[in-house]
């Protein structure tokens, strides 16, 4: 008697499409879980041909939520293509936008995405578990200041990047858009006002999940727990930095596996292909693929914000440094870092840790004089042929690999994209809780599948939505101000 | 009163247009109290199943975005059209194939042999591909069939009204909701079948603020080839931007940051195929009647179907490339 | 039996169309393939009359106009010619041959030379056979029937 079968389809909350397949055998345990990709458009193949300094451009398409880090990458690539050094006010530009991105882009995950899970509870009703539940929780005034963040992010994005959605204007060897001296005295109050998120972003983070006991469990419970290699840029110093570094890795205990420059990354990453997804499998060389298992003798590895901090030796700006510290406290007793941490639900918190570093690096970059400059594009005269460039996505690595002609136009495009790296881990961390819950006598309620798409949600699958706009019934009001403290907006609803 | 059900829904596409609905700000908060979202799987937790309970004709409006490109893309579309009261296709990949569009450069198996087999990173010894049906121990699998050439909403389902844009911008979406909400507020009647709504009938030029002169070109230059002068237009200064073959309603945002136009509106009223406009565009510009001459300048222009086409390859005249 | 090629012709009115009715009135022979559409200049001819041309079902597409300095209205054929090529460059990265679009100039006097092109340009396209475009048309009975197989 063949078993029953579910399927979550699609899975929501999140980017992109997927699905997940339980099969439960007669006696209602789990028999297997698959988690498939069911897409596949093909950019490495239709961008053969295109100029190499329209990939910053057509990128962007692959993510429409990130399309900061393709713009980044792609044009980081460009530059290696043609040997090109941008000038310093380019380059200060460039990782301004990708902060003031990151600010915004880790708040819609944290507070409409994943937070809704963490902050309601996994079992807590559809109609709960979204950002009005966890306005609910914590607050009116919250909605308004998560939408007003996301605003200010997407705001530094349209300063620098000529258009919130999608930025257009990095270019081979610089920018192509300056800032005036207006626009960086409105940077430098959104930097402020971004750190102000940040500090009630950690205290709603203290509030609602460190000083709940049973949350704190789940986060530490080995359902939602996977001992992997984790992988991330640092800087010279050995810091988290989203725009540029160095990749290291390091092994479930902590120790150095490898670091590599971008132009090295063949050397280590490699990808699988199992007949039943159509999203690749990413994994280290070095160790080598034994499939969907984890520990050290699996090449799967991790890249996520927990990951970064994993391989990296803190953070660059106080108060994140401080979060960081206490968040490896907590979960290692150890505060410097040394051992890395595996439970995938401490992902949200790293999350908070990165903001926190985005907010207090736009609030610091915006300051410098140098990025009203108007040297800020060295036109290229020649070409190398070839580049790589890695940044951090919110989701994970990125990787842009480039050939081209002499002319500059593409012969072969490889890119390895942030949440393909979690390909494996992800599917190992469904198939971990859903054994979990899927068993004889228990019903597989609305909750329970809810709780293995957790699994999927910590990573923040490329997708974080949804500031609002759900299913609840409830007497609200929200006061929505302007940027400049002035009310636009009062929204009333009784029923 | 029960309120209208509005659904949003993504196939082949990048989440850009799910953003774009986010970065209207407060707009969204009068969705969601004037709308019972009945369907939203980037932002809420209804299935496929959930939709298919649904009768039909019970959504007042369906906003639909991405290109169709696979066997699940095409039967979410039919789905949803049957469902759905009003279906739009929102944003350009829904009305003209966009960036996924491109794929009809190419074909699928060449697609899957790189992805699958040549690329760099992949190790795939046994040649493996992904499978539409692949049976495991506990079961069986399947995952939808890829097409070889991508399509549009309008050539798969019918489809009522169109929004274009990659993104649509958030002012135009706040203006097209704002129009919707009236209707269906005050029972005023629904614009002809197959408007554009949310953008305008003119070209990209007439929202741009660069100073315009004659253009006579002796040269295509490329945008990071030159400093550009921020005031002139970029076309004069040689680049080739797609701004006289682009429906206004952006704003013009890439040229005033300094990088030109790339199409992503669409073709202007009352043009069927962008890419030969341009084609038509450019020819007028090209400042030579030396046939020699003209050839050289035609075979200098940086990658001209992938610039003229770059958002409507699947709805151009031609549609894919011949293999 | 042997193809027999679908050509659409544009022709001027001042200069190439008369001397196609040249060739006409002159009884001279020529093979019958070409469809004839009369537009007042050859710089009427968008480049999307062409691709839509070849789209519709012809399997080539013939241009023809005044020799250069003698356009009726100066400057049309000018822009033909630059017109032209630029639709043969983008058919061609369409993966059409660029051979299945031509351009030529025939005055209203060169009946014989109308003559002569239309007979080239016919055995040039029977010779690269016929233009099917593949995929062209969305084809919803086979995607529905593969939606039924999918979803048994």
């Amino acid at each position: 008697m063949s078993p029953r079968s579910i399927t979550i389809d699609p899975i929501t909350r999140l980017e992109g499409h997927g699905k997940i397949h339980l099969f439960v055998d007669d006696d209602g345990n789990l028999a297997d879980c698959y988690f498939q990709v069911p897409e596949l458009r093909g950019f490495e193949v239709f961008c053969k041909g295109r100029p190499v300094e329209e990939m910053p451009r057509i990128t962007t398409r692959i993510c429409g939520v990130c399309p900061e880090a393709h713009h980044m990458a792609a044009v980081k690539a460009a530059d290696a293509v043609y040997g090109v050094t941008p000038p310093p006010a380019a380059l200060k530009l460039r990782e301004l936008l990708y902060n003031g991105f990151y600010a915004g882009d880790h708040t819609t995950h944290f507070y409409a995405l994943g937070g809704p899970d963490f902050v309601v509870g996994p079992d807590a009703p559809k109609a709960e578990r979204n950002i009005l539940g966890v306005v609910r929780k914590v607050g009116l005034e919250l909605g308004a200041e998560v939408i007003k963040q996301r605003a200010r992010g997407q705001r530094v994005v349209q300063i620098i990047g000529g258009k919130a959605l999608h930025p257009v204007t990095a270019l081979p060897g610089g920018m192509s858009k300056r800032v005036t001296k207006e626009e960086q005295r409105e940077l430098v109050r959104i930097g402020e006002e971004m750190v102000e998120f940040a500090k009630t972003t950690i205290k709603v983070f203290d509030d609602v999940v460190l000083k709940d006991p049973a949350t704190v469990d789940l986060i530490l419970s080995d359902t939602y727990c996977h001992r992997t290699y984790s992988i991330g840029l640092v800087d010279a110093a050995g810091k988290v930095n989203f725009y540029d570094g160095t990749v290291r890795v390091v092994d479930p205990d902590g120790n150095e596996l490898c670091r590599y420059r971008p132009e090295q990354y063949l050397e280590h990453i490699a990808e699988a292909v199992l007949p039943y997804s159509y999203l690749k499998y990413p994994y280290l060389k070095k160790v080598g693929w034994k499939g969907l298992v984890d520990g050290t003798d699996s090449g799967v590895y991790r890249a996520t914000p927990l990951s970064r901090l994993n391989v990296s030796d803190g953070m660059a700006t106080p108060l994140a440094q401080a979060e960081y510290e206490r968040l490896f406290e907590t979960l290692t007793g150890d505060r410097s870092g040394r051992k890395p941490v595996h439970a995938t639900l401490a992902i949200h918190w790293a999350r908070v840790v990165e903001l926190v570093f985005a907010c207090e690096s736009v609030a610091a970059q915006a300051r410098d004089e140098e990025i009203t400059s108007d040297r800020i594009h060295t036109p290229p005269t020649s070409i190398v042929g070839e580049g790589v460039g890695i940044v951090e996505a919110p989701r994970g690595l990125l990787t842009h690999h480039y050939k081209t002609d002499e002319k500059g136009f593409v012969k072969e495009a490889n890119l390895i994209v942030g949440t393909t790296n979690n390909n494996a881990a992800i599917s190992m961390s469904i198939k971990k809780v859903a054994e979990g819950l899927v068993r004889r006598g228990a019903d597989v309620t609305d909750g329970v599948l809810n709780r293995i798409e957790m699994a999927f949600r910590a990573y923040d699958p490329c997708f974080g939505c949804a500031t609002h706009a759900l299913p609840g019934q409830m007497p609200m009001e929200i006061v929505i101000r302007g940027l400049d403290g002035s009310v636009r907006e009062t929204v009333r609803r009784f029923c | 009163m029960a309120k209208p059900k509005l659904a949003l829904y993504w196939a082949a596409s990048c989440g850009g247009c799910e953003i774009a609905v986010l970065d209207t700000e407060l707009e969204i908060l009068k969705i969601a109290d004037f709308f019972d979202i009945v369907f939203w799987p980037c932002a809420m937790d209804f299935k496929y199943d959930d939709v298919r309970a649904l009768a039909d004709g019970e959504i007042t409006l369906t906003l639909f975005n991405g290109a169709i490109r696979s066997s699940e893309n095409y039967e979410i579309a039919k789905l949803l059209r049957q469902k759905s009261v009003v279906l739009c296709a929102f944003g350009s990949c829904a009305s003209d194939g966009c960036i996924p569009g491109l794929a009809n450069l190419t074909t699928l198996e060449a697609i899957q042999r790189y992805v699958y087999e040549d690329s760099p990173s992949t190790v795939n010894l046994e040649k493996i591909r992904p499978q539409t049906e692949w049976t495991v121990p506990a079961g069986t699998l399947r995952l939808p069939r890829l097409w070889n050439t991508v399509r549009t909403l309008p050539q798969v389902v019918d489809v009522d009204y169109i929004i274009p844009g990659c993104p649509p911008q958030p002012d135009r979406i706040k203006e097209v909701v704002a129009a919707v909400m009236d209707i269906l507020k005050n029972d005023k009647p629904l614009p002809p079948k197959g408007t554009v709504l949310g953008a305008d009938v003119r070209a990209c030029c007439e929202e741009c603020p660069r100073k315009r002169d004659v253009k006579k070109l002796k040269k295509f230059v490329r945008p990071h080839e030159i400093v550009q002068d921020p005031e002139i237009c970029l076309l004069e200064q040689g680049m080739v931007c797609m701004g006289p073959a682009t429906r206004a309603g952006c704003g013009a945002k890439c040229v005033q940051a300094g990088v030109p136009c790339r199409g992503c509106y669409g073709p202007p009223a009352n043009v069927r195929d962008q890419g030969a406009k341009m084609a038509s565009a450019i020819a007028g510009v090209i400042d030579s009647d030396d046939p020699a001459e003209v050839q050289a300048l035609i075979d200098s222009i940086p990658d001209s179907v992938g610039t003229f086409y770059r958002f409507t390859l699947p709805s151009s005249t031609l549609r894919r490339r011949q293999p | 039996m042997s193809f027999e090629p679908k050509l659409v012709g544009f022709l001027c009115n001042w200069c190439s169309y008369t001397g196609a009715d040249l060739a006409g009135t002159a009884r001279m022979k020529y093979p019958p393939n070409l469809r004839v559409i009369r537009v007042m200049c050859s710089g009427r001819v968008d480049p999307n009359f062409v691709l839509e041309a070849l789209a519709r079902g012809a399997d080539g597409v013939l241009v023809l106009g005044c020799h250069p300095g003698d356009c009726h209205y100066s400057e049309g054929n000018y822009k033909c010619q630059r017109r032209v090529p630029l639709t043969k460059k983008l058919a061609e990265q369409m993966g059409i041959d660029p051979r299945r679009i031509r351009l030529e100039w025939v005055s209203a006097s060169e009946g014989a030379r109308f003559t002569q092109v239309v007979t080239e340009f016919t055995e040039q396209v029977r010779a690269l056979g016929p233009l099917h475009l593949a995929d062209w048309t969305f084809d919803s009975t086979s995607a529905d029937a593969q939606l039924a197989h999918e979803s048994r």
